[in-house]
Formats: structure tokens, sequence, C-alpha cells
């Protein structure tokens, strides 16, 4: 399916990325831009490459500025999940940012969907009244939001985690850039064939759209894995803390020392990476897609 | 993706009525009672998840409320109490201070290395992911993994490389000049892969024929550059600029993390506004207090974002 989508993607980003710059000739110059370019990268990463070496060292040796650690140990991951603690906060990140990014991606094509291919009075003062909320910073939701859970016991909950990220006025947006790519003569075909509206959106044009779901699904899961303020305000039992706020908890004990902390680290990176290692071609288009249409 | 299973009930005639009131509605009619369906929940969930906290919080910066007693109504207080009150000003420096050395920082950064990768093409996948990979991390995790190679001989990483080749210690977050480029640093650091592709892709998509005229011409690759490239690439930097201002205004993460023993410490010369915000609700149950700054840090984003837009317009 990925291969599939790849190639839907590539043919739908404009020839973005594809296009190759000329080939130059074989140059000092050339060689030595590459090499730079090559030096930065591998600089760009070693934030990573450190986190992830010390999470495999012993604690004699954490303070060692070699990358490599001598004698390479798992002990650190034993010890960190053993806990129990991480165990549940990367599941409860896990089922957080997979039910809100299925929402999220439910709802924005539906609305996308509506506000593209449905001609009816009132739908640009709803577009632009969703729109409008892109202008509204979460930071000035958090307190009302904060109110609203209190009153109705949403206070340490997944609900109570969850609510805010449901929908998205990006995805709206993006979802309805992308609809308009989908030629309205299909749709009345299935319609002559019968389809409710809903089968229409579901059946017809929502398989036609995969690529921006898939790019939208990567931003959405990304963001709401990697979300920390209103995660920290609205939970207060560890139990249902997400990664980062229990990452953040377990640096902040005193008596923890750098390697757990970066075996911590590495335990809420290293499902992106991977994920990011694996579909990396497909990621990038899919951030390009999101970031220019968007 | 999975098919409704239901979704494949077509056994009944198309068009038929199938109950009085919506079968005797035009074909725009039905479409139009489909469309607010739709719409239905999620205008419910914008009224009450987006709107209503919206204007709530505006309304709460008039009123002084502590979360448990009533709210009570205060008028301008708040706000003359924040532009009277000497940490906002500094929290106010200190957020422009992360958007201005943040944004153009990024922003060259990026350029150069998007334009140069743009001309390579030897293993030029392998160089975009090393690249791009930061992006990929969050925000909080990669914040420990700086603190602690910001710490101190014998512990941090930074300065036991500075010991190794005998230049002195480095203080970064325990100074208080040092301390806000310090928190900087990862949050340029992991936003640059994005912009990186941002960048490329703008580049890819000025026509070669510009460059190829130019070649004819015999204009040095430097005239190019700010004649032709930077020129038409004004929407993609434009587009940058507007979503990495917004980031770095809104910066907390970094900051709460690696100064969590002291938050925008050391002496508030981090603190930007949003963990003043966070401070003052959820530390100082200052409710009205703190929604007057939410309502600061919305019309900051919101001239910043226009100015920007109008900058776009003016092409």
């Amino acid at each position: 399916m990925a291969a599939t989508d790849d190639l839907t993607i590539r043919a739908t980003s404009d020839a973005l990325l594809r296009a190759q710059a000329p080939r130059k000739k074989a140059s000092m110059a050339q060689f030595i831009r590459w090499v730079l370019l090559f030096g930065g990268g591998i600089l760009m990463v070693m934030p990573l490459a450190y986190m992830i070496s010390t999470s495999m060292k012993f604690p004699w040796e954490v303070y060692e500025i070699g990358l490599i650690p001598e004698e390479p140990t798992l002990e650190n991951y034993t010890y960190v999940l053993e806990d129990g603690r991480f165990f549940g906060w990367f599941i409860n990140s896990l089922i957080i940012a997979t039910i809100t990014t299925l929402s999220a991606l439910f709802f924005d094509s539906l609305v996308g969907y509506t506000l593209c291919k449905f001609k009816f009075r009132g739908r640009y003062i709803v577009f632009i009244a969703i729109l409008s909320t892109l202008m509204i910073p979460t930071e000035m939701l958090v307190i009302p939001w904060y109110m609203m859970s209190q009153s109705f016991g949403w206070l340490d909950s997944y609900w109570g985690i969850m609510f805010p990220g449901l929908m998205t006025a990006f995805g709206v947006f993006l979802m309805k850039q992308f609809f308009e790519t989908v030629p309205d003569d299909f749709l009345e075909a299935a319609r002559i064939d019968g389809l409710n509206e809903f089968q229409i959106w579901w059946q017809v044009a929502m398989p036609m759209v995969k690529p921006a779901l898939a790019a939208l699904a990567i931003f959405i899961f990304l963001g709401n894995w990697t979300a920390f303020l209103w995660p920290l305000i609205v939970t207060t039992s560890p139990a249902l803390y997400t990664l980062p706020v229990g990452l953040a908890s377990y640096g902040d004990e005193a008596d923890v020392a750098w390697e757990l902390i970066m075996t911590g680290a590495a335990i809420s990176t290293l499902p992106t990476l991977i994920f990011f290692l694996i579909f990396q071609r497909f990621i990038i288009r899919g951030v390009v897609m999101a970031g220019l249409k968007g | 993706m999975a098919v409704d299973p239901s979704a494949h009930d077509t056994t009944k005639a198309p068009n038929a009525p199938r109950w009085g009131l919506y079968g005797r509605l035009s074909v725009g009619q039905k479409r139009t009672i489909w469309a607010w369906t739709f719409l239905a929940v999620p205008i419910l969930f914008y009224v009450i998840i987006r709107f209503y906290p919206t204007g709530n919080a505006m309304v709460l910066s008039f009123q002084d409320w502590n979360l448990l007693g009533a709210r009570t109504w205060t008028g301008l207080d708040n706000y003359t109490r924040l532009f009277s009150d000497p940490v906002f000003w500094q929290v106010f420096r200190n957020t422009f201070a992360y958007l201005l050395l943040g944004t153009p920082i990024s922003l060259v950064i990026s350029f150069v290395i998007a334009y140069h990768l743009d001309q390579v093409r030897f293993m030029h996948g392998t160089i975009r992911a090393l690249y791009f990979v930061p992006f990929m991390t969050s925000a909080v995790a990669m914040a420990w993994v700086w603190r602690w190679f910001y710490q101190d001989v014998p512990i941090g990483l930074f300065n036991n490389l500075l010991a190794t080749v005998g230049i002195p210690q480095v203080r970064f977050l325990n100074s208080t000049t040092n301390a806000l480029p310090s928190i900087l640093a990862p949050a340029i650091w992991a936003g640059l892969g994005f912009q990186i592709i941002i960048f490329m892709a703008g580049l890819r998509a000025i026509p070669r024929t510009f460059y190829e005229a130019a070649k004819i011409d015999g204009v040095s690759t430097w005239t190019v550059l700010w004649e032709i490239t930077l020129p038409l690439l004004r929407p993609t930097i434009v587009f940058i600029v507007v979503l990495s201002s917004i980031g770095f205004l809104r910066i907390f993460d970094h900051v709460f993390n690696m100064t969590s023993a002291n938050p925008g410490g050391p002496l508030n010369s981090t603190k930007p506004l949003v963990l003043m915000i966070y401070q003052s609700a959820f530390s100082s149950f200052d409710m009205g207090y703190a929604a007057a700054q939410t309502v600061v840090l919305f019309v900051v984003l919101l001239i910043v974002s226009l100015i920007q837009l109008r900058l776009l317009k003016d092409r």
C-alpha cells in the first residue's frame, strides 16, 4: 500500500521533489560542497546519536565523550521499562495520538469535502469561521478548556487530553484544497448509480485523496505524539501522563541519572524516528504537500 | 482503507422516495440537507471547543478569579497590572528575543543548506534525511538531551569537549546571558529540516528556463541568486517566516524542560510569554491575570501575522 501511495503522491505533488538538478561537472568546488553538506548532516543527527549511545552505556561510562559505548547494554531500557511507568505513558500516547488522528482525519475531510463540493447558502461563512480559528493560539484556549474540563469532570482522563484535538482547522483547509482536484463527474456518476451522499464521499471521493490523507495523518499524529502544554495541564495523576509529560516529570526526579533520562528520551523519540526511516521519501513528500498547500 | 460494510447497501432504487417529506424535496434541497448533516457535529465542535472558549478567555481577562470562588469584574485591572509588571516586560523582551534571533538565523541556515543541497546529486536523499530527522522528534525529549549537553564538567558533553581541547568552561543554562540562546539552539535545530524541505520545493518550482537564459547572458552565479532565485522564492520565504515566527513567539516546551528546576530562570532571563501564562494560571491560579496575558499573546501573534501577510501581498 505504501508503494502505491508513494506513486500517487509523486503524481500530485507537482513534481516538486522529483525534478533533479542538472548534473554538475565533478569539480573540486562540487566536492567541497558535498563534504560540507554531508558533515553538516552528520552534525545534525549527533544529538540523536548521543541520546541513543548514552542510553546504551553503563553509568561508569556515561560522562565519557566517546560516541560508541565500550560495552553496549540494554540494561537501562530494561530498568526503565520494568519500572512500568514509561510503558504506561507510551501506551497512553499511542492511544491518544491514534484516536485523535483518526477523528481529525474523518471530520476534517468530511468538512473539507462538504465545503468544497456542496453549493449551499452559508457555506462561505462556515468556511471563514472555521479558518478564523487558525488565528487563535492554543495558549489562549487552555484556560477555558481547563475550566470546562473541571466542570464536566474531564480532568485527568483520556477524553480530557483528546477533546481539543478531535478536529483541526488546518486539516479542513488542506482537505478542501485537495478535494478540488476530484472531478465532479466522478461524484455525479456515483450519484446516478444510486449512492447516497455519504457513500459518495466515503467510497468515491476519499480514495482519490489518499495521499493528502496520509500527509495530514503524519502531521496530526506527530503533533499529538509530541504535544506537551495541554496534556501537562489536564493530567494530574502519573498513570494518565503522555510520554512528553511523563518524561518531564521523570527528569525532574532529582535522583534519576542522565543515562536513564536519555533512555526515556529515546523511548519517546525512537517510534517516530523508525517510522521516518521506513517511510522517508513518503513522509518528506507529505510534508511538502501539506506545507505548501496548507 | 476499510470500507463501511453498511455503505454497500444500495439495494434501494435510485431516487426512489424513501420517506414522505424527504422524497418530495428537490435534488438541490436534498443536498443542502446532507451538507448541514455533515456539518452538524463539526459546527457544534467549533462553537463549543473553539469559539466559546475564545470569548470566555476574553471575558475572563476583565475578571478576577482564583478557580474556586466567584468570578468578579475588575475592568481593566488585569491589563494595567500586567503593563506595570516589570516581569511582564522582561518576558516580553525575552519572547521577542526568541523571535528576532530564531527566525533570521533559522531562515539563513536553512536557505544556505537548501540552496547547496539542491545542486548535489550524490547521496542527495540521505543528506536530506540527515537534516530532516530532528523534525521528527519531540521537543520535550530533545530539551532533556540538550540540557544534558549543557551541564558543567564532568557531566555535560559540550563542556567535556571544551575541556579536552583546553578551552575554559562555558556556563550555559545557569548564566543570565547564555541561557536564552542555549535554549533557542535546539528549537532552531529541530525546525531546520522542515524549512530546508520547503525551501528545496520552492527552488525546484522555479522554471529552469530562467537559469538557462541567465547562463546564455553570462550572468554570474551571485547575480542569478540575488536577481532570479531570491525574488522568485519570495512566497516561500514569507511562508517560512510566518510559520517560524509563530513558533518562536509560542516557545514553551524547550524552556519549561531545560529550566524546570526554576522555570524561566535564571532570574526570568529565559521566560517566554507562554511560560508566564502557564505559571500565572496553574501555579498562582490567577486565572483572570493569565487570561489577560493570553489576550496579549493573541494580539501579538495577530499583528506579526498581519504584517507578514501584508508583505506577501506587496509582490
